[in-house]
């Protein structure tokens, strides 16, 4: 019986995980794929791959893409974990009132923030890669404090206070005591931020200014006339390489869990 | 004593200063512009009637099958989440990072990407209707219509169903599970009466960030339907970007919110106390 | 005491932060040139020979159809110094005074473009004082000749049913209904609300069989079997014959559009000279034949005409035959009624 059990689940995780990943399956086939038309094959290639670090619009995107995840995430940590030690010491009614109001960019529609946050930065801003930066850490913000208040919830803030009452300064204490606390719901924060910033299209579309491209709206532009095949080799490298991080970051937490 | 620990916890609260600050810049001054916009007309005399504008026979049909699409997706991935959180249960697969490994890599290929990755498996001469064809399996219609743009939203928000319910479930504690099962209790009983209740904070999580996405998009719509099947995203976005109507996309905007603000209390309307941040 | 100041300073530093990224982004040096084009049309590797020649940086940004050209224009949220777009929607953008004459005299390269093309464009911009033509074409079917039953040459194969499911129409609302008018034998630019209506029934009761409505997507669809037919711009059906030479492109015989699209220098620009040097650019040899090499749509350039091969000059979906534009209209830009007819006509297809 157990093993039957372990069958069927192996089996429909199987099913899962190539539900996952076929579509990505199919886009690294594209990127060997020598015929520009996406709909033909032309045989394997590694071209796209070498004219990738030739083409330097695609290059640039990429690097507005990861400066604006980096930014956007690790400002978003600044602003969202002192936020949420502060609300977390909030009286009742105050910490619901400002939890709702995180709860706002989560529960609005992806093309609702981006339509206000156009509206606002029309009349105050020009749209720019600041606008774009400004409106990514506004929706990275409410997933840091998400992630953190959990953590601030199990721990034990009378240590924090004992450590003071014991002499020790704000900063020696927020960096001995708090910190190494809080560091796992910072991390996974910053990493969730940093992901969503990164496949973020509909808030970017709205708020970017002219020439200011991340590699969502150049792959928007490209739909209609054909996705250039250097962008499938873009995404692959993206992705193996994430991939390869992601599987060392888990051997290692793996090892310490054990 | 007393009095210092009070006196930290004041402290404490003006660490949330430069959030407030922020919250009030770049959460509530937009919400007041985009009311504002829908409120008036392009004269700026106020009106109701950009926001009734959802009522018209156009638009309803929109919201109507949005609504369809919203439903239906969000009922497929909880279908789909529980027996992989069970299986992965089963199979002692708890490690927290190895499931955020298999479910959040995806996103690391742009979603944009993925989504015309499903076009090119789903049209008539696709990828699907030629693996099927091997086994004389007579070929799919399915590229540009519902269906197809169902399991694009599905495929895309699964991950969003499935992490908060993993992590609901995996807090689970293995004694009680015992400890039903000693006094008797079938598969199905402790599933029923212990795990789907304990699960339900993740599960309604997971309700909210898979039914408000899916009602809205426009990406998918566009690219799995094919431009003949509008959800009210798309109607939204074309008042903007090509009828050049900001106030009646401002007043669609709005209605919408309110929309899915009442259709989410419902929904967390018994959400516990200190559980509404499960998302890991 | 010292927690409360530290709090202030870090509210400061946030502000000053903000500030400075917005700070560094705003305000227009005056070597910048804003622009607005089509998505992939224009190679992007001349952006960065202009301004390596000239020193004048450009912003290029990017708009699938005329209306969100128009949009992205009239919102006032980016001013641009230079559109381009198509016909109908550069008169409107004349005829609201959006548009600066263009000071043809500092122009060196304006002979490479033919006579004929500013002809063309004396449609909408009667002394050619506003618009430079940048590619023109035609539209029809592009179709799978392995597949038809019947040589194509009317617009009824998309109406009559013989190919239902399989048929992709464009996503546009002046092309699908310039598919419809021509069909029942009536003018592009119709100012007539009942032939409109007429138009939009026709359009309705063709949904059911139309697989998709696409823009330039539709090439690739046919390229790969998905669908027989769909309406395409000639440019299109060019590369759809390279990727699949099973495809042949036709203009019906009922006639069909002839379209420009071109460039202007808008109100707000700030530096014409600039903005003309950009221009004047775009119509050198090199330049121009870059973008043609870029895109493949047939180019007004003749001295790019000249060069190329034999087997490409007599390609019709490059280097259209003269005779090609006889029934063939150009869009104007109708009156704004009849736009909104047309608007809401267009958004009752969509939506049904």
């Amino acid at each position: 019986m157990k093993r039957f059990k372990d069958i069927i689940s192996g089996i429909y995780i199987g099913f899962i995980a190539v539900l996952l990943y076929a579509p990505i399956l199919v886009l690294i086939v594209e990127s060997f794929n020598s015929s520009r038309s996406r709909v033909t094959w032309g045989g394997f290639t590694l071209s796209w791959y070498v004219k990738l670090f030739n083409n330097n619009q695609i290059l640039e995107a990429f690097i507005t893409t990861v400066l604006l995840a980096f930014g956007s995430a690790a400002i978003a940590i600044l602003i969202g974990v002192p936020g949420a030690l502060g609300i977390h010491a909030m009286g009742r009614k105050r910490y619901k009132t400002m939890m709702a109001l995180t709860n706002i960019p989560m529960l609005n529609a992806d093309i609702v923030t981006g339509i206000a946050l156009m509206l606002w930065f029309v009349h105050f801003i020009p749209l720019s890669f600041g606008s774009v930066l400004l409106a990514h850490i506004s929706f990275n913000i409410p997933y840091v404090i998400l992630s953190v208040m959990p953590r601030i919830q199990q721990m034990n803030v009378s240590i924090y206070e004992a450590t003071r009452d014991l002499g020790a300064g704000p900063v020696y204490a927020f960096f001995h005591v708090l910190l190494p606390e809080l560091l796992p719901g910072i991390l996974s924060g910053f990493f969730m931020a940093f992901t969503l910033s990164m496949d973020d299209f509909v808030i970017t579309y709205f708020t970017k200014g002219a020439g200011v491209n991340t590699l969502s709206t150049m792959i928007y532009g490209q739909i209609k006339k054909g996705i250039k095949p250097e962008m499938y080799a873009l995404s692959t490298l993206i992705f193996v390489l994430v991939s390869l991080l992601l599987s060392i970051g888990t051997g290692i937490s793996a090892k310490k869990e054990h | 004593m007393n009095e210092a620990k009070s006196n930290f916890t004041s402290r404490r609260i003006l660490l949330a200063s430069p959030y407030i600050v922020w919250v009030a810049g770049f959460t509530i001054l937009p919400l007041i512009i985009i009311i504002h916009y829908a409120f008036t007309d392009a004269g700026g005399a106020f009106t109701f009637s950009n926001l009734g504008l959802i009522f018209s026979p156009i638009h309803l049909k929109a919201v109507m099958f949005s609504l369809e699409i919203a439903i239906s997706s969000t009922v497929a991935c909880i279908l789909l989440s529980y027996p992989m959180v069970m299986a992965m249960r089963h199979l002692g697969l708890g490690k927290r990072t190895f499931s955020l490994f298999i479910l959040i890599l995806p996103m690391w290929m742009n979603f944009i990407l993925r989504i015309l990755a499903w076009q090119m498996i789903l049209s008539n001469n696709g990828i699907l209707n030629m693996i099927l064809s091997w086994f004389s399996i007579a070929p799919l219609k399915i590229a540009n219509t519902g269906t197809s743009i169902m399991i694009g939203v599905v495929y895309d928000y699964l991950p969003y169903m499935m992490l908060p319910i993993y992590t609901a479930i995996m807090d689970i504690n293995e004694d009680l599970i015992e400890a039903a099962r000693d006094l008797g209790a079938g598969s199905l009983t402790i599933f029923l009466k212990i795990i789907l209740p304990l699960s339900l904070p993740g599960l309604l999580s997971g309700i909210v960030m898979v039914f408000v996405p899916s009602m809205t998009s426009f990406v998918i719509s566009d690219i799995l339907g094919g431009g003949k099947l509008q959800l009210i995203g798309n109607v939204i976005e074309q008042e903007f970007t090509t009828a050049n109507n900001w106030h009646a996309g401002s007043g669609l905007s709005v209605a919408l919110m309110i929309f899915v603000l009442i259709s989410m209390a419902f929904t967390t309307k018994e959400h516990k106390e200190g559980r509404e941040s499960v998302i890991w | 005491m010292t927690m409360t100041k530290r709090l202030i300073s870090i509210t400061i530093l946030t502000a000053l932060l903000s500030s400075m990224l917005l700070g560094c982004s705003s305000g227009q040096a005056k070597g910048e040139l804003t622009v607005v084009n089509y998505s992939e049309y224009l190679d992007p590797e001349m952006l960065d020979l202009f301004t390596k020649e000239t020193g004048i940086k450009v912003n290029y940004e990017e708009a699938l159809t005329p209306e969100e050209m128009y949009a992205k224009y009239s919102s006032g949220a980016v001013k641009y110094d230079l559109v381009c777009s198509s016909d109908y929607m550069m008169e409107k953008l004349i005829k609201d005074g959006e548009l600066k004459e263009i000071p043809w005299d500092s122009f060196e390269n304006k002979g490479n473009i033919g006579q004929k093309y500013f002809d063309l464009a004396s449609a909408i911009d009667a002394k050619n004082a506003y618009t430079l033509p940048y590619f023109w074409g035609t539209l029809g079917i592009l179709y799978d000749t392995t597949k038809v039953k019947a040589p194509v040459d009317s617009w009824d194969v998309l109406f009559n049913g013989d190919y239902a499911g399989q048929v992709i129409m464009q996503n546009s609302m002046r092309d699908s209904f310039m598919v419809a008018l021509k069909k029942l034998g009536y003018s592009v630019n119709t100012e007539n609300p009942d032939e409109l209506k007429e138009a939009q029934e026709l359009l309705l009761k063709q949904k059911p069989d139309v697989q998709a409505y696409l823009v330039d997507e539709a090439r690739d669809e046919v390229v790969a079997g998905n669908a027989i037919m769909a309406v395409v711009y000639s440019g299109e059906a060019y590369l759809g014959h390279e990727y699949n030479e099973n495809l042949a492109y036709v203009v019906p015989k009922e006639g069909s559009n002839v379209w420009i699209d071109c460039f202007g220098i808008t109100k707000h620009c700030q530096n014409p000279e600039n903005a003309a040097k950009f221009l004047d650019f775009l119509c050198r040899e090199d330049v121009a034949k870059a973008n043609f090499e870029y895109i493949y749509y047939s180019t007004p350039n003749e001295k790019v005409i000249e060069g190329l091969s034999d087997d490409e000059k007599a390609d019709e979906t490059l280097v259209p035959p003269a005779n090609a534009m006889d029934n063939c209209e150009v869009c104007v830009q109708q009156s704004p009624e009849t736009t909104e007819l047309m608007n809401e006509l267009w958004k009752e297809i969509k939506a049904e």
